[in-house]
């Protein structure tokens, strides 16, 4: 049986931002007042040293059980005050937040109003700490090693990070050879390195690392398992020293997972306006490469008189779904743009664009060079292109002319944007991961968490999460490797402790709460027919607690008669 | 300024996103008449934004955009650029500054129930003795026949073939004669939405009342605005030509003749960038025994307007010496084709006309689709 419920209410001023608002001498006299509290007091700030200290003397001095904190949201300091409570000798699950904050000050003008809002806001907290039970927090083991799932440029540096920290990385690639999209290229920006001298050396030393394993041919066939320790399936070939082997199935066990799977390059087939496939004269970025790499740049025989860029081809384009930014395309342009005038003095080159967006570390410098290389850049997104005799016409306005032009071509580039791969979806559901409304997956967090996902364990590097050139996605990369290495390296793993349990005796083993759970922590017994939840890979979101149709499932620290408690003080 | 012409546009049913415009020139950059006239719909657009529009009574070009909605096609940011022209045409028509011409074209459609200005009692003399029932008898398809077929002598031979058509596929059709009235495509493009939206609440009852679960048009123009205007209940609207090769393909219509010539095709702006219904008429055309078809260079989306829509057929523009159809039939020519098909007759009727004015007469015929059809049956 619960201890007698002795609780201290704590009422934050916020500075001015809850006091200004909310009379918190009149909401601390009030809590006084309610059933098990012992003290009640109000502070400028709870989250501040002295605000904390108060509650850790009040704990031990008044032998406190149970810690009511009236201020921000949860998100915001949840964890401060359970630090708190459990320095004063209280468990922190019986640690209760009420958000006068958020969810008052900021919301209301009216000071009387807000100060009754205040009240309910706490008197709902008290009822609910009162009934809250002790918790402990636990943790599992993490088997060592990571997949990493696609062995392009972000695979393969954060595959190296992992087996460098002295951890097994294995390398899931799709296609017959590592490099991904890269090894398609011919030179970089902005120091138009050649890409041939430095990606077969990245190539080798990821296959000659002892602790990396490269399965070429291969696909993540299904994951099983949580943080700490998945269970990954993989059909493809392994290479080993004498090559490649026999297509099979091969089982990983491993502590991390990174999605590393790239993009898809935009097929302007969709831009029928272009005559793309239609034309020999239009191509993309990608194909320039080619020639630039092989120094070809004749069409039908004849150097180009005149070569024209197009940008954003297939980015920042509702109509196609595509409304974003491809980020690479402005310096791509750059590039070969310059390269045409390197090798070609004599040809004029043009670049069409909407805004020239070469940001980045040495972005806007590279744009003056292509500049004074004589590119000749004017501002316009063009619409149109057919043919007049063996040239082909560009049809577009120059909005700084505000005049509509007919510009004869011999070879036009289309700038093509990137696109989430079409196994995007496959990925997303083996995994679990949600993904933005652009089709690439969704990091946890734009800003604080930006190579986690929703699923604790698995993290995200390169393209797959939004186009990047290959400076950001070296960086993702080693990000995703770092993140990953956190789990690998402690050993353990945190559970939370807000989890659903089951009663067998009341379960039916009906099934739903498998079906409605985001995160696949419920399973039926096999033996005894009834629901089980593995305690790691539950998030506690209480998804299946209200699915559940004979209520035999219930959320830690959320149970019904706790949140009843709480309505039951607001509508008496 | 902006803010009450993006109001007016809402207003008027119009999807007009000027927010969204990031000026980058796609509109203007694909409107086929922006290098022969003074027509600059992404300016207009940047004038509208920053609050600078000029006065616009003055502003002959706004009537120069025949609507061919290339520029709403391919606007990446969905802004419409067109529906500002359309915004600001309904303006100039509330407050009466239209060109004559166009004024006269309301008029008779007000009056007679079409732009031509022929008495609205004729409408069906076309149809005379050839055995074709009023859908007020109750009929499969409903065949909206249009104001051009129905009096222009030109297009009347095209909704002869039609009938002539359909009778031989054994389509149980009918039309509605001389209640029959303008569809109001153009009226809505010319501005005159008070016009427009009378045509649709006596339309749309008329036409729903035949019970048809069909209805056919001869025109683009009238398959757009039922189409995606009129939100007609329990009838779907089709293009003959999608129509034809339906029937060819549930083999109701076949040919017995040939037809033994080269032929190219002309995408009309309402039926193909608007509509996408770029297969449909080449299919037809590819169906007709001994018919050797070619294409011309600027086809499908990229096809070339014949700038007969969006009202221009009651304006002559405000560049008359470089017509888009005068191009056109040289770009048909070129193709070797003797005969440049159409399906529409808009576009019949300016590329006939260029035809002539370019001295083509001797290589290049302009026929509908419908007549090498019934000239093959």
């Amino acid at each position: 049986m619960a201890s007698r419920p002795r609780i201290g209410v704590y009422i934050c001023h916020c500075g001015t931002n809850i006091a200004a608002t909310v009379d918190v001498e009149a909401v601390t006299e009030f809590a006084k007042n309610l059933p098990g509290v012992v003290i009640a007091r109000h502070y400028t700030y709870m989250c501040s040293e002295p605000g904390q200290a108060l509650i850790k003397e009040d704990a031990r001095k008044l032998g406190l059980n149970r810690v009511v904190v009236a201020s921000c949201s949860p998100r915001m300091h949840e964890p401060t005050f359970r630090a708190a409570s459990q320095e004063g000798g209280v468990n922190p699950y019986q640690f209760e937040m009420a958000n006068i904050r958020e969810q008052c000050s900021w919301v209301h003008h009216d000071r009387d109003e807000a100060t009754a809002k205040a009240k309910a806001l706490v008197v709902a907290a008290v009822a609910k700490a009162a009934r809250l039970e002790p918790l402990e927090d636990r943790e599992v083991g993490v088997t060592p090693g990571a997949v990493v799932i696609g062995g392009g440029v972000a695979g393969m540096v954060a595959a190296l990070d992992v087996a460098e920290a002295g951890f097994p990385a294995y390398i899931v690639e799709k296609s017959d050879h590592l490099g991904g999209h890269v090894a398609d290229l011919n030179r970089t920006f902005p120091d138009l390195e050649p890409v041939a001298e430095w990606l077969p050396g990245l190539i080798e030393r990821v296959q000659s690392h002892p602790n990396i394993t490269v399965f070429l041919n291969a696909q993540v066939a299904r994951v099983e398992g949580y943080v700490g320790n998945f269970e990954v399936t993989v059909s493809g070939s392994k290479v080993s020293g004498s090559g490649l082997g026999e297509p099979g199935t091969h089982s990983l066990q491993v502590g991390a997972i990174i999605v590393a799977t790239g993009y898809k390059v935009f097929d302007p087939h969709r831009k029928p306006e272009f005559g793309y496939g239609l034309y020999p004269q239009v191509i993309t970025t990608l194909e320039m490469e080619r020639r630039l790499a092989e120094g070809d740049l004749a069409v039908d025989g004849k150097e180009p008189e005149h070569v024209v860029f197009i940008k954003c081809v297939g980015s920042r384009d509702k109509q196609l779904g595509n409304p974003y930014c491809s980020r690479v395309c402005c310096m791509i342009s750059a590039k070969q743009a310059q390269l045409v005038r390197q090798a070609l003095p004599d040809t004029r080159v043009t670049v069409f664009y909407i805004d020239v967006r070469t940001f980045g570390k040495r972005g806007e410098e590279f744009y003056d060079e292509a500049r004074r290389s004589g590119v000749r850049y004017r501002r316009g997104n063009v619409s149109e292109i057919y043919r007049r005799g063996d040239r082909v016409v560009v049809r577009v306005e120059d909005t700084f002319l505000r005049r509509t032009l007919e510009v004869e071509a011999d070879l036009v580039v289309l700038a093509v944007g990137m696109e989430a791969r079409q196994d995007t979806d496959e990925i997303a559901t083996l995994l679990k991961l949600p993904r933005s409304a652009d089709g690439f997956f969704l990091e946890a967090h734009p800003k604080l968490r930006p190579v986690d996902t929703a699923m604790d364990g698995v993290f995200l590097a390169g393209c797959c999460q939004g186009p990047k050139d290959i400076p950001d996605t070296i960086a993702q990369a080693r990000a995703a490797a770092a993140s990953a290495l956190i789990p690998l390296l402690r050993g353990t793993v945190p559970v939370i402790s807000e989890t659903a349990v089951v009663d067998p005796e009341l379960c039916a083993g009906c099934g739903m709460c498998v079906e409605v759970c985001p995160f696949g922590a419920p399973a039926l017994d096999p033996l005894w027919g009834v629901s089980r939840v593995n305690a790691v890979l539950c998030k506690g979101c209480g998804a299946c607690a209200v699915t559940c149709p004979s209520k035999a499932i219930q959320v830690r620290h959320f149970r019904p008669d706790q949140i009843l408690a709480q309505v039951d003080v607001l509508v008496e | 300024m902006q803010a009450d012409i993006q109001e007016l546009a809402k207003e008027l049913g119009l999807g007009l996103d000027l927010l969204g415009c990031i000026q980058c020139g796609k509109c203007t950059g694909g409107c086929p008449v922006s290098i022969t006239t003074a027509l600059n719909v992404r300016f207009l657009v940047y004038e509208a934004l920053v609050d600078a529009l000029p006065d616009l009574g003055g502003m002959e070009e706004l009537w120069d955009c025949t609507c061919c909605f290339t520029c709403v096609e391919r606007c990446p940011k969905d802004v419409r650029p067109a529906e500002l022209i359309i915004s600001l045409r309904s303006q100039l028509v509330e407050s009466g500054k239209i060109p004559g011409t166009i004024g006269d074209a309301l008029m008779s459609i007000f009056r007679q129930g079409n732009p031509l200005g022929f008495a609205r009692e004729d409408r069906a003399a076309w149809a005379e003795g050839l055995g074709i029932k009023s859908a007020r008898e109750g009929c499969e398809v409903l065949w909206f026949v249009g104001c051009v077929p129905s009096y222009d002598m030109r297009s009347q031979a095209v909704a002869k073939a039609a009938a002539k058509v359909f009778q031989a596929a054994g389509v149980d059709f009918g039309i509605l004669g001389t209640e029959e009235t303008c569809c109001g495509n153009e009226v809505r493009r010319v501005g005159e939405m008070g016009l427009f939206e009378m045509l649709v609440e006596e339309g749309k009852p008329l036409l729903e009342s035949v019970g048809a679960p069909t209805m056919v048009t001869t025109s683009p123009h009238c398959f757009n605005t039922f189409k995606h205007e009129y939100n007609l209940e329990g009838m779907e609207v089709l293009h003959y030509t999608q129509f034809l090769a339906r029937l060819i393909e549930e083999g109701k219509l076949t040919f017995s003749g040939k037809v033994e010539r080269v032929v190219t095709y002309h995408d009309p702006c309402f039926l193909g960038k608007q509509n996408h219904v770029f297969d449909e008429p080449r299919a037809v055309l590819q169906a007709i025994p001994g018919v050797k078809f070619v294409e011309m260079d600027r086809i499908r989306e990229r096809s070339l307007c014949c700038e007969g829509g969006g009202g221009r057929m009651w304006f002559e523009g405000t560049n008359t010496e470089e017509r888009l159809a005068f191009q056109r039939v040289h770009e048909a020519a070129e193709t070797g084709a003797e005969v440049l098909a159409v399906a529409c007759p808009f576009c019949m009727s300016m590329l006939e006309d260029a035809v002539k004015v370019q001295g083509l007469e001797d290589r290049l015929k302009v026929m509908d689709i419908l007549e090498l059809v019934a000239e093959a049956m």
